[in-house]
This record gives structure tokens, C-alpha cells and sequence, in this order.
């Protein structure tokens, strides 16, 4: 037997639809199966005999830290040279002249698959010009 | 091992939290509610010439709306902590101090409500499309920008809080006293959580768009581990929030619910306002005068007695 069952099913019933929430929210919506694609930006990169500066799994969790180290080693050290640690390749530390304008040149294929994904916005853009906006 | 923390230990996490909660709340539900408690802050309703303030008739609620507003001071705000007090003799004056201490309230607020925040930008793991509610409260939280990625405000304020509200329990004698290890467990893990969780949004960066794939697969339960390597430190801050999930209902964080149960907090002072009777009285067999009176009539009359009726 419970006291006031009513006000306490009501209350089970508040906590329940607000947890559940995360459940049912992308079914609703119909976008719960949705990933990031970016294999057709990729595949062309790859066919085209291109590399990323290090390795796809090292730029898929710290790409950030790269471009954030390159700023400050620029900007305040003038130093431009990027020695791959993984290649042992040479490169410009440049945002828009090496990532953007040679392989990653359409951001919606790209940069924005996965940040609009996971809802970042970089302040990259705000400075960076996108090839062919 | 991704199976086992990435899918199975989140699934019995929220199993455990979902069946105990409402297992715990049954049992509260079938225990006797006591009668309304008087004792509570303020001036109660009585006579119509006491008159009382609108703030005394929320400390002190006659009608059920205005014990809805106390119960939402209690959990917006923590109204009763407001009132919490320090007790100390003062070497100079010789004599025992109560002052008011505000610094339980403070920490303790401002601990709930970032952990509230942190909760609500968590979701955008769990969410696709993401609700522009959440940019809202993201940018709200990271509006300084400071470092890259943004540092929330909301994360300074949750390691501030639930330091000093550890530290309370060491420092403090008293309060040393009556800590028990449960009351430091739900604290180093909740730190834990936290720095875990800062750790990887600061420092040690994971594939952030891997954990979405992993979260949004559990959360359509058909779970697959991505592909794509995720670190142990996320993991590890996975598993303790599991850990906290199915402590939960266990441990003293029910207060959440508890809450909602205290009879301080969710009956209406109407002990003179209405009559109340007592729900388990029976009929009582009663012997009045007149009665014994009538009964032992003729004896007391022998006895010289006085009587009422002759």
C-alpha cells in the first residue's frame, strides 16, 4: 500500500519522461542512425596519392592541438616548419595554405561533417577563408 | 574491453539507476506519513488578526500552492541550508557563539547547479540534430573563451565547489567527526567525474566524434564500438560515471528524490487552520458520571455520598 500514489506516479512519471528523453529524441527526429560521412572526401584525397600531416587516428582526436600549437608557434615564433613526426615530411604551418587549399578544399564535405556532428563551432573560420566562398 | 566499458557497464549503470530509484521510491511511498510538522520557520496561519508576510507564508505554507513554493525555494534555491548555523566558543567572550555560516549554501549551490549545466551540454552526445537550446548554453558557459577549446565556467566552478566541500569534512572537526566514508566516496567521485572529464576536454583530447557514435549506438540500443581508437581516459571517466549511476540509488545522492518525501518540506501547515482527527482512533468505550452515577446509585446513597441526581 503507498500514501498519495497519485502525486507519487506522477512524480515517477516526470523523472521517467525527462531520462528517456535521449532514448527517443533522435527516433523522433529520425536521424539516429546519422554519422559523419566523410569517405567521398577521402577516397578522392587517397586516389589523388595524398597524406594528412600525421597519422588519420592522431588527426581525428587532436587535429585542434596541431592547429592551436601552429598558431602560437607562428604568431609569437615566426617558426613556419612542420617536420611530420610520423613521415618525416616538411610542411607549412598553415591552415589555409596547406590543409585547406591542397586537400581539404570543400569544408561542408569535410571540416563540418563531424563538427556540426558533435556541435563545435571552431573560431578557425572566423579569420581562415574557405576555398570558393 | 571497449565492449565491456563502452556498452555493458553503461547498460547495467542505467538499469541499476532506473530499478532503484523506483524501487526506492515505492518503499519510501509505503511508509506512514506522519502528521503535519508545526516546527517549521515562521509565523504559522492562526487567528485572522495575526497578519503574516508573504515570505512567512512560503517558509510557513497553510495551502498546497504555496507548499509547491516552498518545496521550489528548497530545491531551486536551498532555502533551508540558508539557514544553516556554526556553533563555536569564542576564546575572547568565553561564552558559545552561534553565527549564521553561509559557505555550505554557497558551495553547495553553485556545486548543484554546474553539475546541472554540465549535464545539459553533456547532451550533446546524445542528441542528433542538436537542439539550439544547447549552443545557447554552451556559449553562455564558455563566454570567455579562454583557451582552445573554450573553458567552461561551469567546470572552474563544479572542481572550486567540490573541493571545498571536501575540504569541509577535513578541515572542520566536527565535521570530521560525523563524516563517514560514504559522505567522502560520493565526493571523490563526483571529483573524479569532474576531472576526468575536464582532463579530456583540456588536455588530453579523445575522438570526440567516435564517443557520439558509441553514445548515439547505445542509445538506439543496437551498440557498436567505433572503429576508430578511443582513449582509456575516456573510458575511465565513463566508468566512473557508471559507478555513480548505479551508487545512486543506494547512497545518500537519493536526496534528489528524498526531497520530494520530506514532511518539513511537502505538507502544508494546517494543524490550527483545519480540524484534524486522528486517522487510526476507534470508538473508545467511555463510563461518564451520569452514568456510574445511575449504575451505583443506591450504594452511594447508602454510603452517605453526595449525589447529583436524588
Amino acid at each position: 500500500m503507498m500514501y498519495d500514489t497519485g502525486k507519487i506516479v506522477a512524480g515517477i512519471i516526470i523523472f521517467l519522461a525527462i531520462f528517456s528523453v535521449p532514448f527517443w529524441y533522435s527516433q523522433v527526429t529520425g536521424d539516429a542512425e546519422e554519422v559523419p560521412n566523410l569517405d567521398p572526401a577521402l577516397e578522392s584525397l587517397k586516389a589523388e596519392g595524398k597524406q594528412c600531416v600525421e597519422s588519420v587516428d592522431y588527426m581525428r582526436a587532436k587535429h585542434m592541438d596541431l592547429l592551436n600549437t601552429w598558431r602560437d608557434d607562428v604568431v609569437r615564433g615566426a617558426d613556419r616548419e612542420y617536420v611530420s613526426e610520423e613521415y618525416g615530411v616538411t610542411y607549412d604551418k598553415s591552415l589555409t595554405d596547406t590543409c585547406l587549399e591542397q586537400c581539404h578544399t570543400n569544408k561542408s564535405d569535410f571540416c563540418d561533417q563531424c563538427h556540426t556532428y558533435v556541435n563545435v563551432e571552431p573560431g578557425c573560420w572566423e579569420c581562415h577563408n574557405i576555398v570558393g566562398e | 574491453m571497449s565492449t565491456l566499458f563502452g556498452v555493458i557497464l553503461p547498460y547495467a549503470a542505467i538499469a541499476i539507476f532506473i530499478l532503484g530509484i523506483l524501487y526506492k521510491v515505492v518503499k519510501w511511498g509505503r511508509s506512514a506519513v506522519p502528521f503535519r510538522i508545526p516546527t517549521t520557520c515562521a509565523q504559522a496561519e492562526t487567528l485572522p488578526w495575526i497578519k503574516r508576510k508573504p515570505h512567512e507564508k512560503l517558509d510557513n505554507p497553510s495551502n498546497n500552492l504555496a507548499m509547491v513554493g516552498r518545496m521550489l525555494l528548497e530545491v531551486l534555491i536551498f532555502r533551508s541550508l540558508w539557514r544553516n548555523t556554526r556553533a563555536e566558543i569564542k576564546a575572547d567572550k568565553q561564552k558559545l557563539i552561534y553565527s549564521g555560516s553561509k559557505f555550505l549554501w554557497l558551495f553547495g549551490l553553485l556545486f548543484h547547479w554546474s553539475l546541472l549545466v554540465i549535464l545539459i551540454r553533456h547532451c550533446r552526445l546524445f542528441f542528433e540534430p542538436v537542439p539550439w537550446i544547447l549552443d545557447v548554453v554552451e556559449n553562455i558557459d564558455g563566454m570567455f573563451e579562454i583557451v582552445i577549446p573554450t573553458l567552461y565556467l561551469t567546470d572552474i566552478i563544479i572542481l572550486l565547489a567540490v573541493t571545498y566541500l571536501f575540504f569541509r569534512r577535513v578541515v572542520f572537526s566536527q565535521m570530521r567527526y560525523i563524516s563517514l566514508l560514504a559522505d567522502y566516496f560520493a565526493l571523490l567521485l563526483i571529483g573524479g567525474v569532474a576531472v576526468t572529464g575536464v582532463c579530456l576536454r583540456i588536455f588530453f583530447h579523445t575522438d570526440v566524434e567516435a564517443v557520439k557514435e558509441l553514445a548515439m549506438s547505445v542509445l538506439r540500443f543496437s551498440p557498436e564500438v567505433p572503429e576508430q581508437s578511443i582513449s582509456w581516459l575516456f573510458y575511465l571517466h565513463l566508468a566512473m560515471v557508471c559507478t555513480l549511476l548505479a551508487y545512486f540509488p543506494f547512497s545518500k545522492l537519493m536526496h534528489a528524490a528524498g526531497i520530494f518525501f520530506s514532511p518539513t518540506r511537502n505538507m502544508a501547515n494546517t494543524n490550527r487552520v483545519k480540524r484534524h482527527v486522528n486517522p487510526w482512533d476507534y470508538p473508545v468505550k467511555v463510563h461518564p458520571y451520569h452514568e456510574y452515577e445511575e449504575e451505583f446509585h443506591d450504594k452511594m446513597e447508602q454510603a452517605g455520598l453526595p449525589l447529583e441526581k436524588e
